[in-house]
């Protein structure tokens, strides 16, 4: 995200937007920011699965786990409570990124440079907001004892 | 900063009596930080002509026409376009007044995921709102046959080289008009055949869609053949705006550098 705005405001297309009467924000950051809210945790759902399946195949090198004995396993130390502040804080996570890409690269300056800081820029923070949020949500899950 | 004194001459009245002024600037001054970069700046753009900006790079040309259409805001002085003044328009007032000043920028700045109909496609559905799908698609071809590129009209900006680009791009500012065309170094970065054939698109524009413009450009060639009048920027304020006749045979020292 940081370095698509970023080359679209090198390239002034996003200046373009505008004086075509349009709000690039509107247009540009709200969608992206609402699309990584909504999709980082499927993504994150879909990695968990891939974690386990994962888990599963390690397993079965060295022995022989059925797939239903393993899933019974695994799962029967996990309920709702472990799940539901994993899946919740993901929408955080996603708002983040979402925000924090936009941003970087709505603005960036002008040349071609600018767009690899934009882009690294936002990774590095948006990583480091990630690593805080995720602390911020463990002490809130045990404040609660979930 | 020299202190040149301004030796703006009268134009020859037959040459620009084309109207009245239709963007007015009045003594605007833009600095960023130390540097400024228009102190002063006073002239008009008069109905229906061809204004020429020229000036050295760094002397505030894009700056002077970004700030019209509100892309930069100016630190004193005052931007009038068609009686309104730019400063005090809030974002909605911004908005109608974009939707009768084009601007073509210098890179072309096409929406390069979109591909050239949805490029065109893009400011008339926001400022044509009341054309039918069928209406858009129709006026969308007769601009790209008045720029010579109906059949890109499928293709990606990608596919396009530098003078179709500055093409589509003029396409897609008049599809939807506009009273008054900016054009930011439209020639710039093309070879010679190209920068002619996009002058002589100039002129038309100006001839059918009845536009007042002004032409920010290094291109000698360009400026004298598309230009009722022409300024010179010199320093943030105008050092001399005359006839495209006035300025070949001025001495003035920076004029003659720039024709010579």
């Amino acid at each position: 995200m940081g370095a698509e705005l970023g080359s679209m405001r090198v390239t002034e297309q996003i200046d373009a937007m505008e004086v075509s009467s349009t709000n690039p924000v509107r247009f540009l950051v709200v969608t992206r920011v609402l699309a990584a809210i909504l999709m980082i945790p499927l993504l994150t759902l879909y990695a968990d699965a891939l974690g386990i399946m994962g888990s599963w195949a390690g397993a079965n090198l060295k022995g022989d786990v059925g797939f239903t004995l393993f899933m019974a396993q695994a799962f029967k130390y996990v309920d709702f409570t472990d799940l539901m502040p994993a899946i919740i804080k993901t929408f955080f996570f996603g708002a983040v990124i979402g925000i924090v890409g936009c941003y970087k690269g709505y603005h960036a300056g002008s040349g071609t440079e600018s767009v690899g800081k934009a882009a690294n820029s936002a990774v590095v923070l948006a990583s480091l907001l990630v690593i805080i949020i995720d602390m911020i949500a463990v002490q809130i899950t045990d404040m609660l004892a979930l | 900063m020299s202190e040149r004194t301004t030796t703006a001459m009268k134009p020859k009245p037959d040459a620009v009596a084309k109207g009245e002024a239709v963007i007015e600037m009045k003594d605007v001054s833009k600095a960023f930080g130390e540097l400024k970069v228009l102190s002063g700046f006073t002239a008009d753009l008069l109905q229906g002509e061809n204004l020429v900006v020229l000036g050295k790079s760094g002397s505030g040309k894009s700056v002077l026409i970004k700030c019209i259409v509100g892309l930069l805001t100016y630190d004193a002085g005052s931007i009038t376009v068609m009686g309104e003044e730019v400063s005090a328009m809030e974002r909605t007032e911004l908005s109608a007044m974009r939707q009768k000043v084009g601007f073509l920028f210098q890179s072309g700045a096409l929406y390069d995921s979109m591909t050239v109909r949805e490029n065109l496609m893009f400011p008339l559905t926001r400022i044509k709102k009341e054309l039918s799908a069928d209406e858009m698609e129709t006026k969308i071809l007769e601009v790209l046959e008045n720029v010579g590129l109906a059949n890109a009209i499928n293709k990606m900006p990608s596919e396009l080289s530098g003078g179709m680009r500055k093409r589509i791009s003029l396409a897609r500012t008049i599809v939807v008009d506009p009273n008054i065309i900016l054009y930011d170094e439209p020639t710039t970065g093309l070879d010679p055949v190209t920068s002619d054939e996009i002058s002589a698109l100039i002129l038309e524009v100006q001839k059918k869609y009845k536009t007042s413009s002004m032409i920010i450009t290094h291109d000698l060639k360009c400026a004298v053949k598309v230009a009722d009048r022409i300024l010179m920027l010199n320093d943030g304020k105008v050092h001399l705006l005359g006839t495209p006749k006035e300025f070949e045979q001025s001495e003035d020292e920076l004029v003659s550098s720039f024709f010579n």
